[in-house]
C-alpha cells in the first residue's frame, strides 16, 4: 500500500460495469432512481436499452431482475443497499436467492455511507439478513481494485451475489494487483503481534493502524474478507495461527456480521484468542458522517491502535 | 385441443388434484378448482410448453404467481409429461420437490411462488428480456383475486405499463373469496376493471371456467397493440364439487374419505356425460 487515495467505489463499480456492458449487451442494469446514486448517469446515456428503469419501487426492482434474469439476461440491481436489502429482501429471498437466478443486486450507498440522513438511509443489517439467506454470496470490496474485479467476475458468477459499495473515496490498499477471488480472503500483509480482520471501507482503518503501530514496533497481520459469505475459514485460519490477538471491524451491526462470523469460528475450533468485535452496537445511533460516526465507535486508526497495544500487554 | 377434449381433461384434472390433496393429507383445494380450468387451456391450447422445449428461451412462459394453488400445476404438468404420476405421489412426503407451493426442483416449474405479489414483476422482467431481445414468445402469468392486496403487484403494473408490454398476459384468478371470506369483506379490491385499465392494461372479463372463452382469449394477438393484458377471469372457489363451491373453508381444506368418494362420484357422473 502506498497511502493513495483513490476513487469511490461507487465511481469504480460504475465505470466498471459501462466498461462490460459496452462488450455484453447481455448486461442489463435496472434502477429504482437511482441512476445518479449509482453513478449510473453515463451508462444510461451511452447505453439507453441496457437500462431499465422501475421507479422508486424496490420490490419490483428485486423480482423484476429475477424475471430478466430467467429471459436469459446478466441483469443487475442497483438500489441503496437500506431500501434493497430490507423492504425487498423477500424479493431477495425467494425470487432471487431460493429461485436461484444469478442476477447481482448492487447495495449502494451502503452501510453508513448516507451519514447525516439518518437510521431510514443506513444499513447496517444487510449482511445480518443476507447471511442468513441460503445461496446468498455476499461481497463488500475494501478498495478501487476489490471493487473493480468483483463487478468483473460477476458476469460470469453462476450464483446469487450482492455486492455493497460506499461512496466515499478510498485508499488504494492493493500496492500491486494481488490475485482477488470472490470467495477467497486476502491478507494485506502479515504481522506476529496481532491480526485485525476488516470487511468493505473498515478495511482501510486496519490498514491505517497497522502503519501507526509499526512505528511503535507492533506487527500486525491485516486481512480484507472481502466476501462475507461463502466466509473463506481456511485464509482465516492461516491468518489466526499462533496468534494472541484478534480485532475484527466492520461498517454493521455487531449482531449478524464479520464479527460474529469469526467467533463462530474460534469457538468451534476451540482457538483460544484475545478478541473483540467492532460495529455498531445495539443503540440509537450516534449523528454523524460515515467518518466520523465510525470513528466514535472505535473505528478511527487511533482508537485502534490503543485498542490494540491494551490487549497485547 | 377441441372444446370436448379440453372438457373431459379438466374433469380428470380435478380427480387428479383431489386425488393427491387426499392422498397426501394437505392442499389448497378450493383456490385449486377455481384455477384448472385455466391451467387446462394454457398449458393444452396456448403455451406449447414441454419437456422437450423447456430448457429454451424460444418459448411462450408461464409464472403461477398464486403458487399456493400448486396442485392444479403439478397435475397438469404431470398430464404433460415432465414427472411421472408416481413422482407426484410423493406429495408432501419427506424429502420430495412436491412440496405445498412451485419450486423449481420439480421439472416443468417456472419460478418458486408461494409468497403472494412477487410473480407479475417476475413475468414483466422476462416479458421485458424478451422484448429486448425481440424474441416474439408471451410471458403469462396467474394472480390470486386476495392477492391484489399486495403493493407491489401495482408496482409491477406501473413497470409493464411504462414498457408497454403486450407481449405479457396477466390472468387474475376471480373467485371472489380468500382465507378469511369474501375478498370485498377483507379489504376490497373492486373495481377492478377501472383499476387495471388506469394502470394502463387492456381488459377483459370473461368467465373463467368457460373454456371456449378462454381459447379465445389467451389465444392470438394482443387485446390492444403496446398494452400489456388483463383477463378478469372469474371463477367459483371450489369450482366442480357441489358441497366446496364457494365455500371459504375449503380454501385449504382435505376433504374425508366420506366427503373425497362424493367428489369423487360427482366427477365421474360429470365424466359420463361425455362418454
Amino acid at each position: 500500500m502506498n497511502n493513495t487515495i483513490g476513487k469511490p467505489n461507487l465511481e469504480i463499480f460504475a465505470d466498471t460495469l459501462l466498461n462490460e456492458a459496452k462488450k455484453n449487451k447481455n448486461i442489463i442494469v435496472v434502477t429504482s432512481d437511482s441512476r445518479g446514486s449509482g453513478k449510473l448517469v453515463n451508462f444510461g446515456k451511452e447505453l439507453p436499452s441496457q437500462l431499465i428503469e422501475v421507479g422508486i419501487a424496490e420490490q419490483n426492482l428485486v423480482a423484476v431482475c429475477a424475471g430478466l434474469s430467467a429471459g436469459g439476461k446478466k441483469v443487475f440491481g442497483v438500489s441503496p443497499a437500506s431500501f434493497l436489502t430490507a423492504r425487498s429482501l423477500e424479493q431477495i429471498k425467494n425470487d432471487i436467492a431460493y429461485s436461484n437466478r444469478p442476477a447481482v443486486m448492487v447495495g449502494i450507498s451502503a452501510g453508513i455511507s448516507y451519514g447525516q440522513l439518518g437510521a431510514t438511509h443506513h444499513s447496517i443489517h444487510d449482511y445480518a439478513t443476507l447471511r442468513t439467506i441460503n445461496n446468498m454470496t455476499i461481497v463488500s470490496p475494501a478498495d478501487n481494485f476489490e471493487a473493480s474485479e468483483v463487478i468483473k467476475q460477476s458476469i460470469n458468477y453462476e450464483k446469487p451475489l450482492y455486492i455493497r459499495y460506499g461512496k466515499k473515496p478510498l485508499l488504494n490498499l492493493y500496492s500491486k494487483e494481488q490475485n482477488f477471488k470472490i470467495g477467497k480472503a486476502n491478507i494485506l500483509k502479515k504481522g506476529s503481534d496481532l491480526v485485525f480482520i476488516a470487511t468493505g471501507e473498515t478495511v482501510q482503518r486496519a490498514y491505517l493502524s497497522s502503519q501507526l503501530l509499526e512505528k511503535e514496533g507492533i506487527q500486525s497481520t491485516v486481512v480484507s474478507m472481502h466476501t462475507l459469505k461463502p466466509f473463506d475459514k481456511e485464509t482465516f485460519l492461516e491468518a489466526i495461527l499462533n496468534q494472541k490477538v484478534l480485532i475484527s471491524l466492520e461498517e454493521h451491526s455487531v449482531y449478524g456480521g464479520l464479527g460474529e462470523m469469526c467467533a463462530s469460528v474460534i469457538t468451534q475450533e476451540k482457538i483460544n484468542i484475545n478478541y473483540k468485535i467492532l460495529g455498531i452496537p445495539d443503540e440509537y445511533m450516534v449523528n454523524g458522517s460515515q467518518s466520523d460516526v465510525l470513528d466514535h465507535y472505535g473505528m478511527s486508526p487511533e482508537k485502534l491502535t490503543n485498542l490494540a497495544k491494551s490487549m497485547i500487554e | 385441443m377441441n372444446i370436448n377434449e379440453l372438457s373431459i381433461k379438466s374433469i380428470e384434472y380435478r380427480k387428479t388434484l383431489l386425488e393427491i390433496i387426499y392422498n397426501s393429507g394437505a392442499g389448497h383445494t378450493g383456490g385449486s378448482l377455481s384455477c384448472v380450468d385455466i391451467l387446462n387451456v394454457l398449458y393444452n391450447d396456448v403455451l406449447g410448453i414441454s419437456p422437450d422445449n423447456f430448457d429454451s428461451i424460444e418459448r411462450n412462459r408461464y409464472i403461477q404467481s398464486k403458487g399456493h394453488s400448486v396442485e392444479a400445476l403439478y397435475t397438469v404438468l404431470c398430464d404433460k409429461g415432465f414427472f411421472s404420476r408416481s413422482e407426484l405421489d410423493t406429495l408432501n412426503k419427506f424429502d420430495s420437490h412436491f412440496i405445498g407451493h412451485p419450486t423449481r426442483k420439480v421439472s416443468g416449474i417456472e419460478h418458486n411462488t408461494g409468497a403472494l405479489g412477487h410473480g407479475l414483476s417476475v413475468a414483466t422482467g422476462i416479458a421485458l428480456a424478451y422484448r429486448i431481445d425481440a424474441n416474439p414468445f408471451k410471458v403469462f402469468t396467474l394472480l390470486g383475486d386476495g392477492e391484489l392486496s399486495e403493493g407491489s403487484v401495482w408496482e409491477a403494473c406501473t413497470t409493464a405499463n411504462k414498457y408497454q408490454l403486450d407481449n405479457l398476459y396477466v390472468i387474475v384468478d376471480r373467485n371472489n373469496l380468500q382465507i378469511t371470506g369474501d375478498t370485498e369483506l377483507v379489504n376490497p379490491i373492486e373495481p377492478l376493471n377501472q383499476k387495471f385499465e388506469s394502470f394502463g392494461f387492456s381488459v377483459k372479463e370473461i368467465n373463467g371456467h368457460d373454456l371456449g372463452a378462454l381459447k379465445e382469449n389467451l389465444n392470438g394477438t394482443p387485446f390492444e397493440k403496446d398494452k400489456p393484458n388483463l383477463i378478469i377471469a372469474n371463477t367459483i372457489k371450489g369450482k366442480g364439487i357441489s358441497f366446496m363451491e364457494n365455500i371459504v373453508s375449503w380454501h385449504h381444506r382435505v376433504p374425508t374419505e366420506k366427503e373425497y368418494k362424493l367428489a369423487m362420484s360427482e366427477l365421474e357422473k360429470e365424466l359420463k356425460k361425455y362418454e
